[in-house]
């Protein structure tokens, strides 16, 4: 391959999409992929919002308001949130750690076509009869007796993307580990490397539980299994535990790289180094620990006893001092820095009381007791949007014009970019701060529709009008985005001027291989290290040589279909369940055949040597900056 | 990637070195593979000699560990040095797992 820039035909650069393994495109397919499926998600929020918005209103079914609610929460946190989480850890750990790809570039491919067949499965379901409505925690004793096969897309296209997932959570676990450049030693990792690491150590622990979980529900569901089914001697409760113990570690895999985002924008436009860094990574690490000893606070009302209650509860509470940690370095890291408010330093710092009104929710829904009123009202609804839309989304849009430049090697419009942040930031403010009232007033959750009189209708009537300010915020990002890439202003390496990891000391977009010769590092911040003592660039760590690099593959992009075929085959083949009654002869074979292409193609990857190719010394040398293409 | 190649094929490595540690390396796994046996038959024994069920599961459990342990740092080379991160993830996740087991077993089953 030679590495002079070329202009590709529309066909060449789809076939270089689905064959790549070099994480930065993997990472832009990561980027447009979950960020469709956040538009999907977000139109099912605005219908939600709609219905919601007058009492008694008709605008949506009842059946079709539980099927947007599920798609709705699903699609957001299975196929938005994460996907868009793993598309910055894809472009940017591999280079802040000094690394020229992951560790497995082929697995990280396999990992995007899983997640993307997945979900392309599940959101199918609209057209195919109806999408799950049993919630996006789909509680075994309703998921089993709903009708249809909407319960049948959850479940098998949640397993198809979890096992994605977890191969990426995998990867990044090995990378970290294993592809530090000379010098980065774990504790000059950067936060938003640090936050990567502990958030794939959370999906190898939590997704095997979610797998069990679906796992089961798919016996019980397509082959007359019941584990779940207490009139056959099963139980419902064991649903909801496997469900939590994988759920509760999620949020916190949703919410740490959010962290690490944030980290990475405080200290760089306070230019200051972070405050606080090693009490930092013992925060993270302490987070990740304790996220799995708390899952029963969302069963407090199932009645597992007042010793498992407490014990519960006090575990709970607990986690809320490393998150005061990390807010409390946050502050100080700007406390007395040179600060420039750009767009993600704007989404930073409305971050930290947007998220602890989060936090502080969360401690008031941890005490057990209490929490028999809040349950499953509106309250749990505004916890969880501080916490996800505080943090996570905040986070996501920082980190969307943060890395934009080193993505793409444009930069967002500043202008436009503030414009979002406000719409966003007042129109989330207003649709949710209010249902936490709503909640104490007693407004169940996942209601249809709500009767006149009751004091419900001006805050509902409040909390639709601050939805469209965030759709409308959504609408200007996506303007910002098009213009943007079609002026076309390409900018340097270090666009914000300030950059202080490695990332920021090679070219935007950076060249295939990234690194032409290894970085030396010499301490936290490494770039800033370098930029203080007057150099351009890092030293290098090694002399010029060849780099080696892994080919295209088609293959992963083979497996997942074969998993998606099989998918509908194992589906339709349980005629009982089908709406119509019918029973598909089709259906066995189907399944047979996507395993076999499955199964064939891990043959071909297993058999067939792939030793990839090798960038030759004398073509680095004449490939002065690089770029993509 | 290709930055880091196992020590153990270096053939720089001194020659008479390896084969000590080699011929150690053997020792061990000698010894540890004589231990197993011994503890499978215990085991056996416990189990035929008809003992109450009360001192046999816990006895089979506790042998069970032990064999666990001694697979994974005799032949599977934990004892080996470099195996700190797989050390720190197989205990975070055992200790995940007893922690679930744990509730299953109080508050759902119990
Ligand atoms: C100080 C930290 C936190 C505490 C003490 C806390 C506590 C709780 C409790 C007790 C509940 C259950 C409420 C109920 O159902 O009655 C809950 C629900 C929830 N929390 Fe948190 N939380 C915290 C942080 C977070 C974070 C960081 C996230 C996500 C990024 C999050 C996401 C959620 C979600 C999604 C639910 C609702 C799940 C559902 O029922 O659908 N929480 N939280
Ligand atoms: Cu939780």
């Amino acid at each position: 391959m030679s590495t002079v820039a070329q202009k590709k035909g529309f066909l060449a650069v789809l076939w270089d999409y689905l064959t790549t393994v070099d994480h930065k495109k993997i990472a832009i397919l990561y980027l447009t992929s979950g960020g469709f499926f956040f538009l999907v998600g977000g139109i099912e929020a605005m219908i939600i919002r709609i219905q919601l918005a007058v009492p008694d209103n008709n605008f949506v079914s009842a059946g079709l308001y539980n099927e947007l609610l599920t798609m709705h929460g699903t699609t957001m946190i299975f196929l938005a949130a994460m996907p868009l989480l793993f598309g910055f850890m894809n472009a940017i750990v591999p280079l802040q750690i000094g690394a020229r790809d992951v560790a497995f570039p082929f697995l990280n491919s396999l990992g995007f076509w899983l997640f993307f067949f997945g979900g392309v499965f599940l959101n199918l379901s609209w057209f195919l009869g109806g999408a799950p409505d049993a919630g996006w925690t789909s509680y075994a004793s309703l998921s089993i007796a709903s009708e249809g096969h909407g319960i049948d897309f959850y479940v098998l296209g949640l397993q198809i993307s979890g096992a994605g997932t977890l191969i990426s959570g995998i990867n990044f676990l090995v990378t970290i580990i294993n592809m530090r450049a000379p010098g980065m030693t774990y504790m000059r990792m950067p936060l938003f490397t640090w936050s990567t690491f502990v958030a794939s150590a959370l999906i190898l622990f939590a997704f095997p539980p979610l797998t069990v979980g679906l796992f089961l529900m798919m016996f019980d569901r397509m082959f007359g299994a019941n584990f779940f089914d207490a009139s056959m001697g099963g139980n419902t409760i064991i649903w909801e535990h496997l469900f939590w113990i994988f759920g509760h570690p999620e949020v916190y895999i949703l919410i740490l790289p959010a962290f690490g985002i944030f980290s990475e924008i405080f200290a760089t436009f306070s230019r200051k180094r972070l405050f606080g860094y090693a009490a930092m990574v013992f925060a993270t690490v302490l987070i990740g620990f304790l996220g799995f000893m708390v899952w029963a606070h969302h069963m407090f009302t199932v009645g597992l006893g007042p010793t498992a209650n407490a014990i519960f509860a006090v575990a709970t509470m607990a986690i809320a001092v490393p998150t005061g940690v990390k807010i409390f370095n946050w502050m100080l890291t700007m406390w007395g820095g040179s600060i420039s408010f750009t767009t993600p330093m704007l989404y930073a710092v409305a971050f930290i009381p947007s998220f602890t009104a989060g936090g502080v929710t969360g401690v008031m829904l941890a005490s057990a007791a209490a929490d028999y009123q809040y349950h499953d009202t509106y309250f749990v609804v505004a916890h969880f949007h501080y916490v996800i839309i505080g943090g996570v989304v905040l986070g996501l849009l920082a980190g969307t014009h943060f890395y934009w430049p080193k993505m793409f090697g444009t930069m967002l419009n500043e202008f436009l970019g503030k414009i979002t942040f406000w719409l966003f930031l007042i129109g989330f403010h207003a649709t949710f701060f209010i249902q936490h009232f709503l909640g104490l007033m007693g407004m169940p959750r996942r209601i249809w529709k709500f009767l006149p009189g009751q004091g419900l209708d001006m805050p509902n009537l409040i909390s639709t009008v601050g939805a469209f300010f965030m759709a409308v915020a959504v609408i200007v990002l996506l303007v910002n985005i098009v213009i943007t890439q079609v002026k076309n202003v390409r900018v340097g390496n270090d666009p914000w001027g300030d950059g202080r990891t490695l990332e920021w000391a090679i070219p935007s977009p950076p060249p295939f291989y990234n690194f032409k010769q290894l970085p030396l590092v010499r301490g936290l911040d490494p770039y800033w290290i370098e930029k203080m003592e007057g150099n351009t660039k890092m030293t290098p760590a090694e002399p010029l040589s060849d780099i080696h690099m892994p080919n295209n593959s088609f293959i992963p992009f083979v497996m997942s279909l074969g998993l998606f075929i099989a998918a509908f085959g194992a589906m339709y083949q349980v005629s009982w369940r089908a709406s119509e009654g019918e029973s598909f002869v089709w259906a066995l074979p189907v399944l047979i055949i996507g395993m076999l292409i499955t199964i064939g193609a891990m043959a071909v990857r297993s058999l067939k040597d792939d030793h990839g190719y090798h960038i030759h010394k004398e073509d680095l040398l004449d490939d002065e900056e690089g770029g993509r293409e | 990637m290709a930055t880091q190649q196992s020590t153990s094929a270096n053939p720089k490595v001194n020659y008479k070195y390896r084969r000590k540690k080699a011929k150690q390396e053997m020792r061990q796994h000698v010894t540890s593979f004589a231990l197993m046996i011994f503890m499978t038959l215990i085991a056996f024994i416990a189990v035929m000699a008809g003992f109450d069920k009360i001192y046999v599961y816990p006895i089979l459990l506790v042998l069970a560990a032990m064999q666990v342990v001694l697979q994974l740092y005799y032949f599977m080379h934990m004892s080996h040095k470099g195996h700190g991160t797989v050390a720190l993830f197989l205990y975070s996740g055992v200790l995940v797992a007893f922690i679930t087991v744990l509730t299953f077993v109080t508050i759902v089953w119990w």
